[in-house]
Order: structure tokens, then C-alpha cells, then sequence
């Protein structure tokens, strides 16, 4: 890889919106404003049944009908918002940081360290992520907590691998030389020069990781592992309600198509930003 | 006869990332007819390789082309469709590019690319083109041409790749051939085959060529007529001949004025130095240095060199001779495995980390490649702050004022503090390399070829400033490089590399002068001259065409030179390591040879 020369100073920001970006943009806002201000506005509390008839149609009872337990799927929805992502920012935000910490340590550590931490690290890649997170959490529990802390640390094995070979790529540059020579500790080579060349694409790193975190903490959820009833998550609720397909009910399709719009939209934003620090070259390519 | 190429009054705009159009080549006209070549010249950015492309109806992502007729063989490109032209490229123009090694694919046989061109076109069956293929590797002089196809890009030399780069243009056998700067990447004594080889197919099979290039002494040799671009437009335009001998242009004078003199044809009065080996910053005593970590592949091997105060030392060779593995030694980036480095009579530590300050300050570094020498995400600002607050211990005010004055020695406006390096051209990026350097005020800079990826105009004016900076400052280097024209016009002291070993030393003129070690007698006759004749003469006299293409190897015993010399004894050279004669004080070849059989 080379370091693609860029002048941040130039005003280019402003002409490259595309119409892709702005509808992630716009999907990724609300649900945002959705996980802020959600349970303000919601008509009911997520726990609350507000009526006895199961399955519900959307417009008769609430604005989405009702789940399984007679629970208004609308709140739910709302309520959901703010737990799945507040979950999924949190693992992510601790994959991340847990991923390019040891990912930096392991590129610019000797070669013992290093196969050492690799090796490891493939050997955790090695499970099914599922598998892994299922055999940890039956053996230490179903709390919140660890749930963050076993999705941060199965997810941070992908964060390792970019962040290890991005160190290894940039480290060999003449510039890193230039400062070895100069006698600078390896703590000022790695914040100083490394990292700043590699946030680009760690930074879209992180929004991918992030749609994975919500994806892996719906399937936990969906399998009873992580978010416990009668708390309102976008995976519980699909997994609650599946029955409800048969009755030809919506109401575990309305979580299951709000975490299809989050992860869609979440991409959008990333392809726009790998975009723009690649430039539009393999596109121009092709004409 | 019409000619076969004929591009009248090209416009080509290009834009940078999310900028607007704006023209890069304006009213450019080019023609050539079967078996000529027309050589394009002019610095980077000056529009010729943009104009040659465009021969073939291509511009690069980003450009267009918005005016002007390309007529190939009479039809008009530009009125083409995208799959037309697609079937025209490769069979009717094809092209050569700079760099064969990243050209080549290197999962696939060489075969297999040589062809590709005439197999994609069906033009004729996989079998007959193989079979053809194995005719051009014997006109281009290429080893083991039977074999050849067989082999993986890796497997063959650089100067070997870059002839079948040509063998690959010439499959389909094209009407047109464009090179952009086939010979630029390779050594002095490569440059000589690849581009004979070149000029025998032109010449041999009637092909229309463009060949795009910075250095004149190169186009004098194969170019029927040139034409001079700067800025997207043509300055200059004759016969090769008018051109060299009587540039009109300004600008062609200019770049006629960077051409440095082939090193024979000085004059040495007075430069003959008084040995002031006393006060020697650097003294290298039998280094012996490698790379691996078990089983070492030795690149340098007892190598033993000075550099006195405020003086410039050359260090030249050929590629993989093991030169900026010497500055890196130096430098403590890799520690030696033999030998000691002396700074001020102290044996220097082998690693930067267990050196001391003082030692780091007075000795830095410039690489070669100013893209990658600066860290893209600093401002100029931090780039030289650093070393101000590491060596010299200035506070942020006393900083900034010294940041102006850095930037004012390496004649740059202090403007420029606040610009990123992408926001720099490459020669602004090696000054702000250079002021790096000198802002630890050091006594020695150790220059790793920092002339090579620069055009000749850039790289001048970039040696320029380093002999400016040296009378005034005082500062010595060590100054590697493997172009003898421009070591030869500043250098004090000249160290001859070879395999790793120094063959020859000494004093700028007693290394020009005879006698001379076999190999820097082949290199000294491998530098171009400004003469038309001057290739062909070279290749008459076969001193260089027998002995092309050979690899370097530091573990070997006996003379490194042994299979390329001309004069190598058998049992002996290959045998016994040279002994090192002293021709005069300071003076010294390795050579089996006695003295005065090297003087002729």
C-alpha cells in the first residue's frame, strides 16, 4: 500500500456528497435521533401489554400492532433503538480500541511477540464467531456486561489483523527510518507517524465493525443470550416474534427491516468515506 | 510515405480529486513516420507522457481529451468507439512502459505475457507466437532464449524484464511503439544493451516510435528528431542533430545545461587534495553488513572508508551493490555484523536507540525517494520542529524563526510551513529533506541517491544547493549515488562499490584517471554522451554487450568482477581475493592485475 499523498486543506469535501451518502446519512440520523429521543416519544413503555390480543395488526393496536405478549411493537421499536445501538457502539468502540492496541504492539514488537500474538489471534478467527461467543457466555453468564465484552473481544480479532498489517506497512517507510535514526522511542514512532497514516482506513474500519456488532448482538439476543427479556432489543424482538410469521404478523419484521436500514445505511457512509481516500480512480478506470 | 502517426493540435485537461478541468497538454502536434523516432522531452509534469499516450486514444483517470486529431495509420482515433480503439492498442500501437518490474505480472510465465497481445487479437496461434517470441529474445540479445519463456518475471534481471518489455510491444508487431522512459531505471551499463536492442527492432522492422524521456544524452543516441515540452506545450522542435548542437529555446538550453559533462572530458588542476585524514567525523573500518536474521546474506563485506571534515565523499555503484545499505549502517538502522564505525576517534554503538544524542545530532540522513522520506500527515512545520526540540532543545518561539531560516537556506518561502508534503512537488519534498537534515546543524549528511528521482533540471538545481550549503556551512557528506557524472562533478573523495566490496578509492581525479580498476573503466565508458555517435561507437567497441545482465554476489570468493571483467585470468581472479594495490597516496584498487596493465 502506498501512503496516497492528500492535502486536507483542499475544499473538496463539499462537491463530493453523494446521493448515497446522503440517504446513509439521512437513515443513519434518524435512527439516531430515534435512540436519543425514542422512549420520550414512544406512546407506551417497552414492558407495558396494552392489550390482550396477540399478533395485532398493524393500525389496530398502536401504529405497528402488537407482539406476542400484546406489547405495543411501535415502543418497542423505539425503545430497541437506543439499546441495540448503544450496545453495538459500545462493543465496537471496545473491539476497536482492544484490536489496534495489540494490532500496533504485534507490528512493531520483535518477531517472537509477534508470531506469538498472530498465532493466537488466528486461533480465536479459527472458531465460528457464534460458536465462540455461545461455549464463553453459557460459561460465564448471560449479563450485559460480558456480552459487551465477548462480542468486543471476538470482533477486535478482525480489527487486529487490519491494524497489525497497516503498522507492518507503514513502518517500513523512509520516514520511520528518518525517525529511528533520530534516536525516537518506538511510543513517539508509533503516534506520531504510524498512526495518523492509518487512520483512514481505520476509521472506516470502525463504521464496518460497527454494523457487525449489531448483527452479532441481534443473533445473541435472537439465541437468548443477550439481551434479556422484557427489555426491548431489535434482535429479542425478531426472535420473539417469529411465530407471529405464521399469522402473518409484521411484528418481527419491523425490527428485523430496522436493523437491515441501520447496517445498509452505515455502509453507505463507509463506501463514501473509502471512496474519498482512494479517490475515484478505479471508477474513471473503467470509461 | 504518410506517416504513421500524425496528432495535430491535442488538448488534453485533467483535474484534480474533485477540482475542476484544466488543460495539461494545449496545441501539441506530433508525426512520425515508418522507421523513425521521435523523442519527447521535457521535465515532469511537462505533458509528454500524457502526449504520448494519447497516441493510442488514452488518457489517464482523470484527463480527457477535448481537441485535436489523433490519426493512426489514417483513421482518426478520436472518432472511435471505446471497443475499436481497444482493438487497435496492443496490435497497432503498442507501449513500452518506465518500470518493467511492476509491468510484468509475476504469477504468470514470461511467455505467456510476451504473447498476450498477439493471443488476445488472434492474430496468430499460441504455438507460432511462442515460437516467434523465442526469435525476438535472440535479436534483443537475451540469454537462454529457449528457456526464456518458461521463466517467471523474478527469475530475470532488470535490464533483462525491461528488453522483454519490448519483446512484448513487439509480438503483435506494431505500426507505432511508445516508451516512456524505458532506460530510466536502469544502471549505466544496463542502459547500454536495453537501449542497442531497442534500436535494432526499430531500425529492423520499420516501426513508428515515441519515446518519451528527461535525459538528452539518452535521446542523442536513438531519437531522428526531438521535441522540447514544457508545461503542456512545445518549446522546441528539429532534428536531433540541430537540437544538441544549436538549441534555439531558452528552456532547451536549460535543460541542455543540466546534461552533466561525461566525467572523462574534465579538467582536474588543482582539485588534487592534501590527506587530512586527522580530523576524519566518520572512519569505517572492515564493515561487514547483511540482512536475515539466522543465516546473514552478506550485501557489504570489509569495507573501510573516511570522511573528512566539510568534504564530499562519493560512494558509487550499480544497483544491489550494497551503497544505502552503507548509509544505513552508518545511520544505526541496521547493525553491522563486522567492522566499526568511528565517529571522533568513539566507536559507535550499532544501533540508533544506544547511541547518544550528540552522535545522532552530527550525523543524518537524506533517502532517495522524497514521497515516502516525509510523513505525508505532518505539516512542514512538524516535520522540522522535530529535530529542533529533540537536537537543539529550541523552545516553540525559537522554533519558528529557525523553521524560516531552515526554509530560506533550502530556498524555499516560509510560507510553506504550514503545507502538508502532498501539497509539495518532489523537489520541494527532497529540500524540505534536506532541511530536516540541517536543522540538527549535523557535521556529516549521509545523501542516499538523492538526485535519482528527480528530473535532471530539479536534480541539478538540488545539487546546487548542496554545494552551496557546504562551502557555507561546512558540512561534509557522504553522497551515494549510482550516476558517476554526478558524483564526479562534486565529490572530493570517490569510493567505487562493486558486489559489495570497494574495488577502487581514492581522490576524485586519481579514481578518473589511470589507472583504472576494470570496473570503473566500464563505467566510465557506460555514462552517455551528448554526441549522436556516441551508442554506437560504445557498441562497437563490444566491451559492455558480453558481460550484461549478471547478478551480484556478496558471498563469493575471489574477485567480485571475475565475470563481467575483460580481462579476468583464469584460476586466479575467481580464486584468491584481489589484493589492494596503492597507486598513490590514497589511491587504492583491488586487482589481481599489476598497476600498469591498468593504466591502458
Amino acid at each position: 500500500m502506498s501512503v496516497r499523498s492528500q492535502a486536507p486543506s483542499e475544499p473538496a469535501s463539499k462537491s463530493n456528497l453523494t446521493p448515497s451518502f446522503v440517504v446513509g446519512l439521512v437513515i443513519v440520523g434518524f435512527w439516531l435521533l430515534v435512540a436519543l429521543f425514542g422512549p420520550a416519544l414512544a406512546p407506551h413503555l417497552e414492558s407495558d401489554i396494552v392489550t390482550d390480543m396477540s399478533y395485532a395488526p398493524a393500525g389496530e393496536v398502536g401504529l405497528l400492532g402488537s407482539d406476542y405478549l400484546g406489547r405495543d411493537v411501535f415502543s418497542r421499536l423505539l425503545y430497541g433503538a437506543r439499546m441495540t445501538m448503544g450496545l453495538a457502539l459500545l462493543a465496537a468502540l471496545l473491539s476497536f480500541s482492544l484490536g489496534v492496541i495489540l494490532g500496533f504492539t504485534a507490528a512493531i514488537s520483535g518477531r517472537w511477540i509477534d508470531g506469538f500474538m498472530s498465532r493466537v489471534n488466528d486461533a480465536l478467527m479459527a472458531f465460528p464467531s457464534v460458536i465462540l461467543a455461545l461455549i464463553v457466555m453459557s460459561a460465564l453468564g448471560t449479563s450485559l456486561m460480558i456480552m459487551i465484552v465477548t462480542v468486543a473481544v471476538i470482533d477486535s480479532t478482525r480489527v487486529f489483523r487490519l491494524s497489525r498489517a497497516l503498522a507492518m506497512d507503514i513502518s517500513v517507510m523512509d520516514f520511520v527510518d528518518v525517525a529511528r535514526s533520530r534516536g525516537e522511542s518506538l511510543w513517539w514512532i508509533t503516534v506520531r507517524e504510524i498512526l495518523p497514516n492509518t487512520l483512514a482506513p481505520l476509521t472506516a474500519e470502525f463504521g464496518i465493525r460497527f454494523t457487525f456488532a449489531i448483527l452479532f448482538i441481534s443473533a445473541l439476543s435472537f439465541l437468548g443470550l443477550g439481551v434479556q427479556p422484557p427489555a426491548a432489543d431489535w434482535g429479542v424482538m425478531v426472535k420473539e416474534n417469529l411465530q407471529g410469521l405464521l399469522f402473518g404478523s409484521a411484528a418481527a419484521l419491523m425490527p428485523a427491516a430496522a436493523v437491515a436500514s441501520l447496517t445498509v445505511g452505515v455502509n453507505l457512509i463507509v463506501d463514501w468515506f473509502l471512496r474519498r481516500m482512494g479517490g475515484d480512480v478505479a471508477q474513471e478506470l473503467m470509461n | 510515405m504518410s506517416a504513421v502517426i500524425d496528432i495535430q493540435d491535442l488538448c488534453v485537461e485533467a483535474r484534480s480529486s474533485g477540482g475542476d478541468f484544466h488543460p495539461i497538454v494545449e496545441g501539441v502536434s506530433v508525426s512520425v513516420h515508418p522507421g523513425e523516432v521521435v523523442a519527447l522531452i521535457g521535465e515532469s509534469g511537462s505533458g509528454k507522457t500524457t502526449t504520448a499516450l494519447s497516441a493510442m486514444a488514452y488518457s489517464k483517470p482523470g484527463c480527457r481529451i477535448v481537441g485535436g486529431s489523433i490519426k493512426l495509420n489514417g483513421r482518426d482515433l478520436l472518432e472511435l468507439t471505446h471497443e475499436e480503439r481497444r482493438q487497435l492498442r496492443g496490435r497497432e500501437a503498442a507501449y513500452v512502459a518506465q518500470s518493467a518490474a511492476s509491468a510484468f505480472n509475476p504469477a504468470i510465465r514470461i511467455g505467456d505475457q510476451v504473447i498476450e497481445s498477439t493471443v488476445i487479437h488472434n492474430l496468430m496461434p499460441r504455438d507460432e507466437a511462442l515460437r516467434q517470441a523465442v526469435e525476438m529474445y535472440q535479436r534483443l540479445d537475451l540469454p537462454e532464449s529457449g528457456q526464456l519463456s518458461s521463466r517467471y518475471p523474478h527469475q530475470v534481471s532488470g535490464g533483462q524484464l525491461q528488453r522483454l518489455m519490448a519483446a512484448m510491444a513487439m509480438s503483435s508487431s506494431p505500426s507505432l511503439l511508445i516508451l516512456d522512459e524505458p532506460t530510466t531505471a536502469l544502471d549505466v551499463t544496463t542502459q547500454i544493451s536495453v537501449l542497442s536492442a531497442f534500436k535494432d527492432l526499430i531500425k529492423g522492422q520499420n516501426t513508428a516510435a515515441i519515446y518519451v524521456t528527461h535525459d538528452l544524452a539518452v535521446v542523442a543516441q536513438i531519437a531522428d528528431r526531438i521535441i522540447v515540452m514544457q508545461n503542456g506545450k512545445v518549446m522546441e522542435t528539429g532534428s536531433t542533430a540541430e537540437i544538441i548542437s544549436r538549441p534555439q529555446n531558452p528552456y532547451t538550453q536549460t535543460l541542455m545545461a543540466a546534461v552533466r559533462p561525461p566525467p572523462k572530458s574534465m579538467s582536474f588542476e588543482g582539485s588534487e587534495d592534501t590527506q587530512a585524514v586527522s580530523d576524519s567525523i566518520i572512519r569505517v573500518n572492515s564493515l561487514t553488513a547483511g540482512y536475515g536474521r539466522t543465516k546473514k546474506k552478506i550485501v557489504l563485506r570489509d569495507v573501510s572508508l573516511d570522511v573528512p571534515r566539510g568534504q564530499v565523499v562519493g560512494v558509487i555503484g550499480e544497483s544491489g551493490c550494497g551503497k544505502s545499505t552503507l548509509a544505513r549502517v552508518i545511520a544505526g538502522l541496521l547493525p553491522q555484523v563486522s567492522g566499526e564505525i568511528y565517529h571522533h576517534g568513539e566507536n559507535l554503538r550499532d544501533t540508533a536507540k544506544r547511541r547518544t544524542r550528540d552522535v545522532l545530532k552530527n550525523i543524518q540522513i537524506v533517502f532517495q525517494m522524497p514521497d515516502v522520506a516525509v510523513n505525508p500527515r505532518h505539516r512542514v512545520r512538524e516535520i522540522l520542529g522535530r529535530p529542533l526540540h529533540l537536537f537543539m532543545g529550541l523552545d516553540a518561539g525559537a522554533r519558528e524563526s529557525r523553521i524560516d531560516e531552515l526554509l530560506e537556506l533550502v530556498e524555499l518561502p516560509a510560507s510553506y510551513k504550514t503545507r502538508f508534503p502532498g501539497e509539495l512537488s518532489g523537489g520541494e519534498k527532497q529540500r524540505i529533506n534536506l532541511a530536516r537534515a540541517l536543522a540538527a546543524e549535523p557535521e556529516l549528511i549521509l545523501c542516499d541517491e538523492v538526485t535519482s528521482a528527480l528530473d535532471t533540471v530539479v536534480g541539478k538545481a538540488i545539487i546546487d544547493l548542496l554545494k552551496k550549503l557546504q562551502t557555507n556551512l561546512g558540512v561534509a557528506y557522504l553522497f551515494i549515488s549510482h550516476d558517476l557524472s554526478t558524483v564526479a562533478s562534486f565529490a572530493d573523495q570517490v569510493v567505487v562499490l562493486y558486489a559489495g566490496r570497494v574495488v577502487e578509492q581514492g581522490s576524485l581525479a586519481s579514481v578518473l584517471a589511470p589507472p583504472f580498476h576494470p570496473y570503473t573503466r566500464l563505467l566510465l565508458g557506460s555514462v552517455p554522451e551528448l554526441r549522436t555517435d556516441w551508442l554506437d561507437g560504445v557498441v562497437a567497441s563490444k566491451t559492455h554487450l558480453d558481460h550484461l545482465g549478471q547478478s551480484v554476489d556478496g558471498d563469493a570468493v575471489g574477485c567480485p568482477f571475475f565475470n563481467r571483467c575483460t580481462s579476468a585470468v583464469e584460476d586466479v581472479c575467481n580464486r584468491l581475493d584481489p589484493p589492494l594495490r596503492e597507486a598513490s597516496q590514497g589511491h587504492t584498487v583491488a586487482c589481481h592485475l599489476e598497476l600498469d596493465s591498468l593504466r591502458t
